[in-house]
């Protein structure tokens, strides 16, 4: 019956294995668990029809599952959508629990149980709630909930053990009076009791695979009896043994305060730009792009493929020319890319996990709403200083429409790559402040300006941060490698097939001289209007390949002596707000409609020859 | 009165949350109508942080003009 319904079956697992579910609410250390009890053996697949991966092993005979973290099983977002698939499907949940914010973590708890499944609770980070200065009653807690609970301090491998014993002696537990009568009423409208909760609480999914036509309209009075409930069982079982703050929970209003907040993020942006900006943009990709792909591979390719096929020839051209397939494409996503890409979601990873990241997005949420934006989209700002590509993917977590179509106009235009940004910082470096101050200035001005009018012209409404403040904690090393490690590989996956059509496209148009055309097309106005040299505008036209290609074009014009030191600022504001990388385009018009990308993309053009030309006028 | 008048350190509990979407994600995180909770911080100008026990939110300053509490202490 199921199996007509839930796209989890589709997983390749065998009929007669028990299906072992980890869930819990984000960050409580479920990857330990799931290391643990499974071992070496584990297989990730793409759960079907989105682009979330989940993770397998084996357990014995059986079989067990991770799911993305959430706050409770509903189909919020895709992430909820494909827990409460599999919670859905499994014979026993193992739910972990994160000691001192249960509060919130029970929530889902109390939900599992309340669908009538097998729970096993795992109270994990047990060694947090003695330094929080408060104490659980275990032995009530599982008495009100009605399952085994385990107390674990994963990541020190205390209780883990214990956990595995226990995972066959897994019950359902106690359910809300009113929700048992409840489900009686639908049961026989859908297959089991966990689907009926669901219906009951207003899945849209589930009420469609069921074909359902009336509503139930449950949601908020079971969430509600379910928030009481919750609460309730928190008095019972938590005590306060002393109120004074812990030095985590001071660094964290400190971090949310702007007089100590501002400081301490420029100081984790410095790190950043360090790590990043000077360590992986110019030694690792000196290594890994100029002399492992830009010459081994390449003299590899030339030496292999070069002997069968004329560079000179369209075919040529396509493969091993300037932008060619083997040759471009792999030098720049492996050699660029990769790196750069690893190294800020490494950032990314400790940020989220050791709970900074909420704060920064409270602390910035300010600014952000008056372009448009809330706190949230500090994410995707952040991840477009190292690839705009990368950044507008994570445009997705934003709540609507009209604030991912701002937060990638604002990404395309006026936040320069760590590509770029290391050419740029040493062609203005040696200008001296002023220029440094100029250049920064007029970028920031075109940011708030665009965030400002669009929040003022587009219809609709933005959405409202409403964040959850986890505890601060120290990141785990192996879940922030695991973390980096998926969505560095997400980020292949789906920028390489775009970043191909978009070298092809290049390449054809350098075949057939398109791309000198419109190169000299554009070159009275560079003249003209920008009052730079015409050859700017070749420039200009390989900042659409890479945006880092752009700006070392001009590199070789101001060290040809070229261009003036006020040439040189213009030019860089200019390739700056230019258009994105062509890799960036493709994702654009990926994600957005062709309408809206066609928009971003046009007027990128046209503000930056705008800004341009108007700062010709006064600086030159 | 609303959220974003509330002060830091003062008790209020809520009344209404206006938008149905945001009421199912809220209740999730301990805020719901008739819960008491505290004002833990406010952000000039910026979000309103409110707490039950250690768990914290923030709410944005626009949303928060559209949450109605009243003061218990």
């Amino acid at each position: 019956m199921e199996c007509c319904h839930n796209p989890a079956v589709k997983i390749d697992i065998p009929n007669e294995a028990k299906k072992i579910v980890l869930a819990g609410n984000p960050n409580v250390g479920k990857s330990v668990f799931f290391n643990y009890l499974t071992g070496l053996y584990v297989d990730v697949s793409n759960f079907p029809g989105t682009t979330i991966d989940i993770s397998t092993g084996k357990f014995g005979e059986d079989v067990i599952m991770d799911t993305p973290g959430v706050y409770g099983v509903s189909s919020f977002n895709d992430e909820e959508s494909v827990a409460r698939d599999i919670i859905l499907y499994a014979d026993i949940v193992v739910n972990v629990v994160d000691a001192v914010h249960m509060e919130r973590d029970l929530f889902l708890t109390q939900q599992i149980i309340d669908m009538g499944k097998k729970v096993i609770v795992a109270l994990n980070m047990m060694d947090d709630v003695k330094r929080n200065g408060i104490t659980i009653d275990i032995d009530r807690l599982s008495k009100e909930l009605g399952v085994e609970v385990i107390p674990t301090t994963a990541i020190k491998g205390e209780g883990l053990d214990r956990l595995k014993n226990a995972i066959y002696r897994a019950k359902t537990g106690n359910r809300i009076k009113k929700i048992e009568s409840l489900i009686d009423k639908v049961i026989d409208k859908v297959d089991t009791e966990s689907e009926a909760l669901l219906v009951l609480e207003e899945d849209e999914n589930l009420i469609e695979r069921h074909s359902l036509v009336e509503s139930f309209s449950q949601r908020e009075s079971l969430y509600k009896l379910r928030r009481t409930r919750v609460d309730e069982i928190v008095n019972n079982v938590v005590s306060e043994t002393n109120q004074n703050a812990s030095f985590r929970i001071k660094l964290g209003r400190m971090m949310i305060k702007p007089i100590t907040g501002i400081p301490i993020l420029l100081f984790t942006l410095y790190l950043m730009y360090q790590a990043i900006g000077v360590f992986v943009a110019q030694t690792v990709v000196g290594i890994t792009e100029e002399v492992i792909m830009g010459e081994y591979y390449y003299n590899f390719i030339m030496n292999s493929v070069g002997n069968f096929i004329n560079e000179s020839t369209l075919l040529g051209e396509l493969l091993i020319g300037e932008f060619g397939l083997l040759t471009m494409v792999p030098i720049y996503m492996l050699g660029l890319l990769l790196p750069l890409v690893v190294g800020f979601y490494l950032f990314l990873s400790i940020l989220e996990d050791s709970g900074y990241l909420p704060r920064i997005a409270t602390l910035v949420d300010r600014m952000l709403t008056s372009l448009g934006l809330n706190g949230r989209a500090v994410i995707p700002m952040i991840l477009g200083f190292g690839c705009v590509t990368m950044a507008t993917i994570t445009t997705r977590l934003l709540g609507s429409k009209r604030e991912k179509f701002i937060a990638t106009m604002l990404l395309g235009l006026a936040i320069p790559c760590s590509a770029q940004l290391g050419v740029i910082m040493g062609l203005i470096a040696p200008l001296g402040f002023k220029a440094f101050m100029i250049y920064t200035l007029t970028i920031f001005i075109i940011f708030v300006l665009t965030g400002t009018i669009l929040n003022k012209i587009m219809p609709g409404e933005s959405t409202d941060l409403l964040i959850d403040l986890s505890p601060l904690r120290f990141p785990r090393i192996g879940n922030v490698l695991r973390k980096t490690y998926t969505k560095s590989v997400m980020f292949l996956k789906e920028a390489t097939p775009l970043f191909i059509i978009g070298g092809l496209v290049i390449a054809v148009m350098q075949y057939t001289g398109l791309l000198d055309t419109i190169a000299n097309s554009l070159s009275p106005f560079t003249e003209g209007v920008l009052k730079l040299h015409p050859k700017v505008a070749e420039a200009f036209i390989m900042g659409i390949v890479r945006r880092d290609f752009g700006a070392a074009g001009l590199n070789n014009l101001a060290t040809q002596g070229l261009l003036t030191n006020a040439q040189v600022v213009v030019s860089l504001v200019t390739i700056t707000l230019f258009v994105p990388c062509i890799a960036a385009i493709m994702v654009i018009f990926k994600e957005r409609s062709w309408q809206e990308s066609a928009l971003i993309w046009i007027g990128s053009f046209v503000i930056s020859f705008a800004t341009a030309a108007i700062l010709a006028q006064i600086i030159i | 009165m609303t959220l974003d008048c509330a002060k830091r350190g003062q008790i209020i509990e809520i009344i209404e949350i206006p938008d149905s979407k945001i009421r199912v994600q809220a209740i999730r995180l301990g805020m719901f109508e008739g819960a008491k909770l505290s004002c833990s911080e406010k952000i000039p100008t910026g979000p309103i942080i409110l707490k039950n026990r250690l768990q914290e939110i923030a709410i944005g300053r626009n949303l928060a003009r559209r949450i109605k509490v009243k003061l218990i202490s």
